[in-house]
């Protein structure tokens, strides 16, 4: 079977040279074995029903009799996603997190960005590597920095409780505010650099001329500056908004027992109550959110392409 | 159009503090005797205390060893499955399942990390159970997650290199009679060696921070540096792991650093190349 694959592969005319089959094959078949075939096996683990066995699902393919092929398709676990209150919660709670965070740093990081392609010289690249390095420094060790630094005993609470902003310590720790927090220190970095590297085409002769013909400044960030790094504002937002929807490790680390995100449900599915299929179907319709979401910024795009 | 508005200036130093802040305070603390790590013990400190502890952590220094490792051998696989991938894509524009392939390509990057890891441990457990491989879980199920994820930045760093070769030195050389591996050997790889360089620093990272997708697909024999730090700062602050992020910090700082100065020396070359070349005198 395999060794008739392998022949039909290299004698089927694929439109390339025999050279060209091996480097395009050798990654299409990684891909394909380590990425679409057990996305396709989420997809029918959703379908299943839970066993108590290893692994825990019922398979939904079964040989009755001989010859009679049973398909048995398990609806229950999306109609059980759907249905109840605690995982439709988690989903909203998770795109307003996500969202407010991605807001909040493209609101911190234009600026920046527009501040770090505005300097000159070697202090440009000084800044910009300023924004890779922690870019580089590990996420687990970057969120772990505000457990000391939130603390109740900690520095910040101390500054507060000094300067006497507060009457005593606050608990920041295990709050919704620490997760925004944490989100916003965490991907700051994954807006800066697509801003940044848009607002460094940006032809600066445009913003002369129209400050010559007397236009003040604000009026031309909007109608000059903002319209021509939109695609930079629409990949930095993509790029801060998609993982942080699924984001695990900063609500389990700074949020409360009662911040519910879809990840950390996913998550405890799996690896606390051990019901794969619930898991799966969970896993299934975020991404069904996630692709709609990409699905409707493109059409935007295209069609702002075409209005042009 | 020097000029930055003071609303700019303020972002920006207000910005960096938040980056670094949380940085320096590890970096300070680190150094604190008190067992607490938020309060400063004014007597004992600064004390090298946490960095002996540290070292003689023998679970910790094992599981750096098997993240180092794995990080390591997940790099050097990704960049060549990611040049074959990227050379794929940009060399050749008509080829059956070339849409399917990009896609595939892209699509590992826009995954939430829960989803990743799930499929890929419901991939390796079928697979065992139908051709026996791999047998349960641990290092090597851990590689192939990584290679898997980390191949697709990979392509993005080299297909975006790969774009700007100038292909008339390929057509040239293919002219003159080279076979096509051989022009790819002798013109085409020298000339992307930078980008696969940065993809292989990028995987090695992405492999070597990775906690969640790890979780999943890993067995109870194998442990990763971050997933010993994670099961830890779960019970709260501790003042070795500020020791460790110090070690880790400056790593990446002289590195970047490194990457840094040489970015801007071959920058500078450039463009005293390009004013040779147009016969302007210095």
């Amino acid at each position: 079977m395999l060794a008739r694959l392998f022949t039909s592969w290299r004698n089927a005319h694929w439109g390339v040279r025999m050279g060209a089959r091996w480097v395009i094959g050798i990654p299409y078949l990684w891909l394909w074995v380590f990425f679409l075939i057990p996305f396709l096996i989420v997809l029918k683990i959703a379908f299943s029903n839970i066993q108590l066995a290893m692994p825990p699902v019922e398979p939904l393919v079964r040989f009755t009799e001989p010859y009679v092929m049973q398909l048995r398709l398990h609806f229950g676990n999306f109609a059980f996603v759907f249905n109840d209150s605690l995982y439709r919660e988690a989903f909203v709670n998770s795109l307003k997190i996500a969202g407010v965070s991605t807001v909040l740093t493209l609101l911190i990081g234009y600026p920046m960005a527009y501040g770090i392609a505005r300097t000159t010289g070697a202090m440009r690249q000084v800044l910009f590597l300023m924004v890779v390095l922690p870019f580089f420094t590990s996420f687990l060790l970057r969120v772990y920095a505000w457990l000391g630094l939130l603390g109740k005993a900690g520095p910040l609470n101390a500054v507060l409780v000094a300067l006497h902003i507060v009457p005593e310590p606050v608990q920041f720790l295990q709050t919704d505010f620490a997760v925004y927090l944490g989100m916003v220190y965490s991907y700051l970095p994954f807006m800066i650099l697509p801003l940044y590297s848009a607002i460094e085409k940006l032809d600066l002769t445009l913003l002369e001329a129209a400050m010559d013909l007397g236009c003040k400044p604000v009026k031309a960030f909007f109608t000059i500056t903002l319209p021509l790094t939109a695609e930079g504002i629409l990949a930095g937002c993509l790029l801060v908004f998609i993982p942080a929807v699924g984001e695990y490790v900063i609500p389990a680390l700074l949020g409360g027992p009662d911040t519910l995100m879809i990840g950390r449900v996913v998550w405890d599915e799996f690896f606390g109550n051990r019901d794969w299929p619930v898991a799966s179907a969970l896993a299934i319709v975020l991404l069904a959110i996630l692709a709609g979401f990409v699905l409707i910024l493109q059409r935007v795009q295209n069609r702002g392409e075409v209005a042009e | 159009m020097n000029r930055r508005s003071p609303f700019v200036w303020f972002m920006m130093v207000a910005g960096f503090l938040f980056l670094y802040i949380p940085i320096v305070s590890m970096i300070v603390y680190s150094f604190n005797a008190s067992r607490l790590v938020t309060v400063w013990d004014a007597a004992h400190s600064p004390t090298l205390h946490w960095y002996r502890e540290l070292f003689e952590n023998e679970p910790l220094i094992s599981a750096a060893g098997l993240s180092f490792k794995v990080a390591a051998i997940n790099a050097s696989c990704a960049v060549v499955l990611a040049t074959m991938a990227a050379f794929a894509l940009v060399r050749y524009r008509h080829f059956r399942g070339r849409a399917l392939f990009g896609l595939l390509t892209t699509a590992p990057m826009v995954l939430p990390e829960v989803i990743t890891g799930l499929s890929l441990l419901l991939l390796f457990v079928g697979m065992e159970q139908w051709i026996g491989w791999p047998h349960g879980r641990g290092a090597v199920t851990i590689l192939l997650a990584h290679i898997t994820f980390s191949m697709a930045y990979a392509i993005v760093v080299i297909q975006a290199r790969l774009l700007t070769v100038d292909r008339s030195l390929e057509e040239a050389a293919m002219d003159l009679g080279a076979k096509p591996f051989k022009v790819f050997a002798v013109i085409t790889l020298p000339l992307i060696v930078p980008a696969i360089a940065s993809a292989w620093v990028l995987s090695f990272i992405l492999s070597w921070d990775d906690l969640v997708i790890t979780s999943f697909v890993s067995g109870p024999s194998s442990t990763t540096l971050p997933q010993l730090v994670f099961s830890k700062v779960r019970l709260g602050v501790s003042p070795d792991i500020n020791a460790l992020a110090t070690i880790l910090v400056s790593v990446v700082s002289v590195a970047v650093v490194a990457a840094g100065i040489y970015m801007m020396r071959v920058e500078k070359r450039r463009v005293l190349d390009l004013q040779k070349a147009l016969g302007v005198e210095q």
